[in-house]
Parts: C-alpha cells; structure tokens; sequence
C-alpha cells in the first residue's frame, strides 16, 4: 500500500521520463503478442485467473458490438413516421402516456386480481411444524417443567414491544433473531429499496406464527414504502404496502421480499 | 298459423259498452287554474307583441309558439318554432326553459321569487329556433378502415354531408363518400402526421396542416394537390383558418395558419406566397380563427399556450389587442359565428346561389343575421383554458377586458364550441362533463354527465338543438339541448375518439380516433 501520493509528488517535482510516451506506444502494440503468449503458456491458476478475466472481457466486447449495431438500424429508420399520432389538442401534453386500452386492460387485470385477492409471488410455502419452530425450554428449579419455548426463526417485534414478566413468558423471540427491515423489490419498477418492516400480516402455516411475527419463506408482511412515492388514485401517498418474503431469512441473514402489486 | 283470439267474455263487452257511453272528463282537481299576462320579447329585451292573456291551463311550448306566431301574423309557410324563457324581473331570476307539463308552471315561478303570478306581467324570452329540425342520430351506418394510423382530425364539406375529410397519422388525409360509406380520395404528400383538415368556406378547396411544417391545398372533386405547398413555418402547424367568404376579394381567398414555431402566417391561397407573418406570442398557438368584424377584412384571433389571445389586423398584420386573464394555456378558441363563416353561403334546406356576387351577397347576409345585435355586428369569442375556466370577451365592445370568467369545471377545459345559432356555449372537459352556458352574460346553464372518461371534442347539429361530444372512454354522446339530457349514447369505436364533427345539414356525425377506422352515424 503506498502512503501519500508520492508517485505524483515525484512527477510534478521532476516531471515524466523523456521517453514515457514511446514506451506506453511500444507496450500497446505489444500487448497482442503478450495476450497470445499468456494464452498458450499459463498453465494452473494463473491460467485460470486469466480465462476467467477474458471471458468477462468478451461478454462486455459483444454487448458493446450489438450496441453499435443497433444504433446504426435507428439511424436508418429515423424518418418513419413515430408510432402514435395524437390531435393537436393532445400535443405538447405528457401524462397521456396510459391509453384507454390500457385504462381497460388495468380495469380487467384489477377485477382479475380481485377474484384471487391472495395470489401471490409464492403461491406454495412449505409448511413449518411446532417441532421445527419451537425449542422447548425447560424451567423450574429441577428442570422438570416444560411449557416454555423458543422460537428457531427470525421474528419481527414491533417498535414499542415491552416484555412481559420473563418469568411467565411462554415464547422467547431471540433478540439475535430479530428482524427491523427488508428489502423489498417492486416487481414492476425493477427497483429494491431497504424498507422497514411495519408488522407480519399473514403467516402460511399457522396463525399463531402470525401474531408472534415469525418471518419465514412466503410469509406475507406489511413494509413502509412510503420512500418508493407511490400514489393511490386520489394522489395520497401510499405508506404500508405488503409484501411476500421470497428468501429463507434463518439460512440467509436479511429479509428479502417482493412487493404484491 | 296464426293464433285466434278468443273473442271477448261477456264481462269485457259490457266494460267497452260503457266506456263508449261515458264521455270522459278531466278530473278538475288536476288542472291548474287561472291566468296570467305575458309579454313577448326577444333577445334583445325588444316587445315583439301586446301583453295576452295566457291561461296556466295552455302554457306549454308549443302553445305558446303558436300564439307568439299568430300574434306576429305569421303565417302557416313563416312559422317559425320559438324557445322560451321566462324572465322575472322582480327577482331578476330566468327560468331556462318551460316546464314539461303546465300544472308546474305556478310552483316554479313560486321557487323563483314571484308570490302573484296571476297579478304580474311576465317576459317571456322567445328564442326563434330552426325551422328544420335535425334527428339525433343513432346508428352506425358506416365502419370504413383506410388508415394506417390514428385519425387526428375530421371535417364535413360545407356543400354537402356526402364529403368528409380525415386527417390522420399515416401522413395522408382522406375524402370520403359517405353516402356510399365508400373511400373517395387519397391525399399523398405531406411527410408528417396530418393534424388539421379545413375545407374553405365555398367548398371548393381543402386546406390540410402537417407536423412536416407544411400545409397543403388539395382539390376535392379530383384528389389532386393544388400545386402549392405552403412552406415557411418553422415548427409543426397546429391550427388553420379560412378566410370568411364574404370577405373574399376577387376570388382570392387568404388562409391563415399557426403552429408551434409561436408565429401565424397569412397566405394569399392562389399564388401560395405568405402575406404577413404575424409574431408576437411567446409560446406555441393553440388556435387560429378569422372573424369577420373589427376590420374590412375582418380580424385574426390567435390562442396561445402564452395564457394571452391576441387579435391581429390581417391586412395590415399588425397586433390589435392583446388580451390577457388566463392563468395557463389556452386551448380553444370559439366565435359566435364559427358556424356561418365556416359554411359561407351554404344554407341547409335552400338553393345555391348562382353567381359569385349572389354568394358573396347570401354569406354576407347570413353572417350579418348571427353577428346581429340590436343593429350593430358583435362576435362574441370564448377561450378555453388549462386553468379550469373560461373567458367570454368581445374586443370590439369592451377591448382588453373581459365580459366574464365562467367558472365551474373542475379540470382543464379541452374545447369550446358557440351553436350555430349563437344562443348557446358547450365546454368540455376532462372532467369529464359538458357544461351549456349562456354566451349574452356567461350565466351557467346547464351539466351534462354521462362520459366516464375526459371528453376531447364536441359538436352542435346544424339546429342547435342536439350535441355530440367525443370522449377517451370510446364513445359518443348525443345530447339533447332542451332537456339536457341525453338522447342517444353511441358506442362502437374500439379505442379513444380524437375527432367528430356534424355534417352542415345534420344527415351524418363523422368520427374517428385512434382505433384507425372512420364511423359514420345517421339517424
């Protein structure tokens, strides 16, 4: 690691080698030669490293080539006539971009939507029972008793969540297990923001995870996505939108999720 | 083999024997009594006849037409039907119209402030009405495809409801016959969107503007190109105006045409060379009409996305008034006698005129008998804004400023539209309502709700007495301006409709829009 810029002190002190700009030429004009030396004669890793660096080379050299010839098709179709005419009263306007087609397909795909209301991302999670989810923990001074447990996943506990009594306390959500935020993905915008988590709506395989706020695969939870700026009809900003956890947050450590739109 | 009825029982003779003997009466509770007197006038507050005596019994609209007739000593060719409204001048209140059935008449003057009816004098307002009467229509009689893209545009020829030009996106307009609901002529040349067709007042030519910064002349009995392309604005044209007829000199009309490039040109038509340009306005213009007073060649009113109107001397292309109020864009522009000038000499149900002096003589008076008020020519305009309202002015009378705001509508205002009688004002919306007002004070009249979607367009019969508005949520709407209700609803169209217009003698509404196909609706 160097310390300080002492390269540059150095060239504004003395200024460049005489001969820097030949040598930057003359190592260009090798560097085919070097390419070809190295593909034939690494072997190991090395060779390994370099096959790696070249492929991710090439992919960016082809995205590159096909963007080139993509512009060039757009030169030549540039006086086609642009796809939808509108009268002159709608000229100059924006926010007509939503047709009355779409407004109609919106409707439909919104009655659509009504019928299955729970359609969701992931339509089948994996049923979670009493034995995996729950530890039980024995209590008493002889250890004899056992009613209490601790819960195995990572919960969601609300912001003003006051213990009761440990002593009468029947679950124990781990505080290493707990959960404030999840990244959450609109599907439609292609964005993930990090949102807080506002409560757990609907857990899949029993209501009582439900109300402990167990946070496992496919569990339905409320986000605050009031950073997103999205707007209901009459133009209120949205604040809690739900959302379906898509990962497993005990193997992964975060909560990811996707919108339901 | 048809079925026999079985003759009729005993029981049901004996009821037809007695309801043949009984003479029938009114049930006397029903029947409003007493009367009351009436003056008639007319628009101007001008008595047209002595004050009568009119029982409550008889007054409905018909009757009353047809004593204000006799007392005129019209007879039975002249008679002309009347609209009434009644004007009481005690509470300076107008009811719009009569009521259907005359037993309500007494309660309704009642709820507008006169105690004694019997004991008042009351004005009637008799509003001649067209003598023909144009049905609604209410059938689609034609689907006729051909574009290749949107209908922007559509207008009838003045002479005839067999003609409609369509401008669309495909860069073409299109004549078509719509007697046979048949394509007719294809216009090629222009290299952008067709925005505007306009055909000139006589019905000889037709004037199309282009997003390509052109506008072309075509002559509609062949298709051809008028040989003159004309170039010069900078920017796509947005709107046009034809010369008023009457004005014409020498069989050389002037065009007048605006665009985005914030500047309108006048053409001289035969030799396609620009006149003046008329520059002034900051931001792209909306409208352009030619009205045919405030000068010997009447004046130039350009709308403008600049929130100002300004008024231009077409001979001498200077600015004249500039006038100012709105608060945003505005996007139409309507005058009181859009409908005569746009039809010149061309007058439904009677003959053409011959030579171009009777003509020029026949626009000239029938632009006079709308521009009319107590004896000198008034046009009234109307502009439209994005701020929600409208302005109602007449520079000639009252300059820079304006009559009155008319404010009711609860989104931007697309379009406005005087009647071809003048007596009334529909805008539309995106609020999705039409509302009528009165274009003498800019007194509200009257909602129509129906659309579901913001109404893009509408269009008066040639009779006054129906409306057709064009909306994004597919449809048209007829409505009838009596009851202000609707009278047809006419779906059918597949997407939004961009453009409607009523044919001059109300045979045919031609629409069109974005679903490509023109539609023709007849009665």
């Amino acid at each position: 690691m160097p310390q300080n810029e002492y390269m540059e002190r150095w060239r504004r002190l003395h200024g460049r080698r005489l001969d820097q700009e030949e040598r930057i030429r003359k190592r260009q004009a090798r560097q085919g030669h070097k390419e070809s030396k190295d593909a034939q004669n690494l072997r190991g890793l090395a060779a390994k490293l370099r096959a790696e660096k070249r492929r991710v080379e090439k992919i960016q050299m082809k995205k590159k080539i096909k963007a080139f010839e993509e512009r060039d098709i757009k030169l030549q179709g540039e006086s086609e006539a642009p796809k939808d005419a509108v009268p002159a009263y709608l000229l100059d306007r924006d926010g007509n971009a939503q047709t009355a087609k779409g407004l109609s397909s919106a409707i439909k795909q919104r009655r659509a939507e009504k019928a299955a209301r729970f359609s969701v991302p992931l339509p089948k999670v994996r049923g979670i029972s009493e034995e995996e989810m729950f530890r039980v923990v024995k209590t008493g001074k002889t250890q004899r008793k056992s009613w209490k447990r601790m819960i195995t996943k990572p919960t969601f506990v609300g912001e003003g969540f006051t213990r009761q009594n440990p002593k009468q306390e029947r679950f124990i959500r781990p505080s290493g297990l707990r959960y404030k935020t999840a990244h959450v993905s609109h599907p439609e915008l292609g964005i993930t923001i990090k949102a807080p988590i506002i409560s757990v709506k609907k857990h899949p395989s029993d209501p009582l995870y439900t109300r402990l706020g167990v946070l496992s695969k496919g569990c339905i939870i409320e986000v605050n996505t009031s950073e997103l700026g999205m707007t209901t009809t009459s133009g209120k900003i949205v604040f809690g939108r739900y959302a379906q956890i898509t990962n497993n947050p005990e193997n992964d450590g975060t909560v990811n999720a996707v919108l339901l739109v | 083999m048809a079925t026999v009825v079985p003759p009729p029982s005993k029981r049901q003779r004996r009821e037809a024997l007695e309801r043949t003997q009984v003479q029938h009466q009114d049930d006397p509770s029903t029947q409003v009594q007493g009367s009351f007197r009436t003056r008639f006038i007319d628009g101007d507050g001008q008595q047209l006849a002595d004050v009568v005596e009119v029982n409550f019994a008889d007054a409905t609209e018909k009757n009353m037409s047809q004593l204000l007739n006799t007392l005129l000593q019209n007879d039975k060719e002249d008679a002309v039907p009347y609209r009434f409204k009644i004007l009481i001048s005690e509470s300076n209140k107008v009811i719009n119209s009569l009521p259907a059935s005359p037993a309500e008449l007494p309660e309704l003057l009642k709820a507008h402030g006169l105690t004694s009816p019997a004991e008042a004098i009351l004005s009637f307002v008799a509003e001649p009405q067209a003598v023909f009467k144009v049905n609604a229509v209410s059938r689609l009689s034609h689907r006729i495809p051909g574009h290749g893209q949107p209908i922007l545009c559509a207008q009838f020829s003045p002479a005839t409801s067999g003609l409609l030009a369509t401008g669309s996106g495909d860069q073409t307009a299109r004549i078509w016959d719509t007697v046979t609901g048949t394509p007719k002529f294809t216009l090629k040349g222009h290299t952008g969107a067709v925005i505007v067709v306009s055909w000139s007042p006589d019905g000889e030519l037709l004037a199309t503007c282009s997003m390509d910064q052109t506008a072309r002349l075509w002559n509609p009995r062949t298709g051809d190109s008028v040989n003159k392309v004309l170039k010069g604005h900078l920017k796509d044209i947005r709107a046009l105006a034809w010369q008023p007829y009457h004005l014409w000199s020498e069989n050389t009309p002037y065009l007048a045409t605006a665009g985005k490039d914030t500047t309108c040109r006048i053409w001289n038509v035969n030799t396609g060379l620009t006149e003046h340009i008329l520059s002034g306005h900051t931001a792209a213009i909306s409208c352009v009409k030619w009205g045919g007073t405030g000068g010997e060649k009447g004046t130039i009113i350009t709308a403008s996305h600049d929130k100002t109107l300004r008024i231009w001397d077409p001979v001498k292309g200077v600015l004249l008034h500039n006038l100012k109020g709105h608060a945003h864009w505005v996007n139409s522009l309507a005058l009181s006698t859009d409908y005569v000038l746009r039809t010149g000499f061309f007058e439904p149900g009677t003959q053409v005129p011959a030579t171009p002096e009777e003509k020029k003589q026949k626009a000239k008076e029938r632009f006079e008998k709308v521009a009319n008020v107590k004896g000198t020519l008034v046009e009234t305009m109307v502009s439209a804004s994005d701020d929600f309202t409208m302005y109602l002015w007449n520079p000639v009378q009252s300059k820079d400023k304006p009559i009155t705001r008319m404010l009711g509508h609860q989104k931007m205002v697309n379009h406005v539209a005087f009647s071809p009688d003048g007596r009334l004002i529909a805008s539309v919306s995106w609020d999705n309502h039409t509302k009528i007002w009165n274009p003498k004070d800019g007194a509200f009249i009257a909602t129509l709700r129906g659309h579901v979607a913001p109404i893009y367009l509408c269009a008066f019969s040639a009779d006054s007495r129906l409306l057709v508005t064009a909306s994004k949520d597919t449809t048209l709407k007829v409505w009838n301006l009596k009851t202000f209700q609707l009278a047809r609803d006419l779906p059918g169209h597949e997407d939004e409709v961009y453009a409607v217009d009523w044919s001059v003698d109300g045979q045919r509404v031609g629409s069109g829009g974005k679903d490509k196909a023109v539609r023709l609706w007849a009665n």
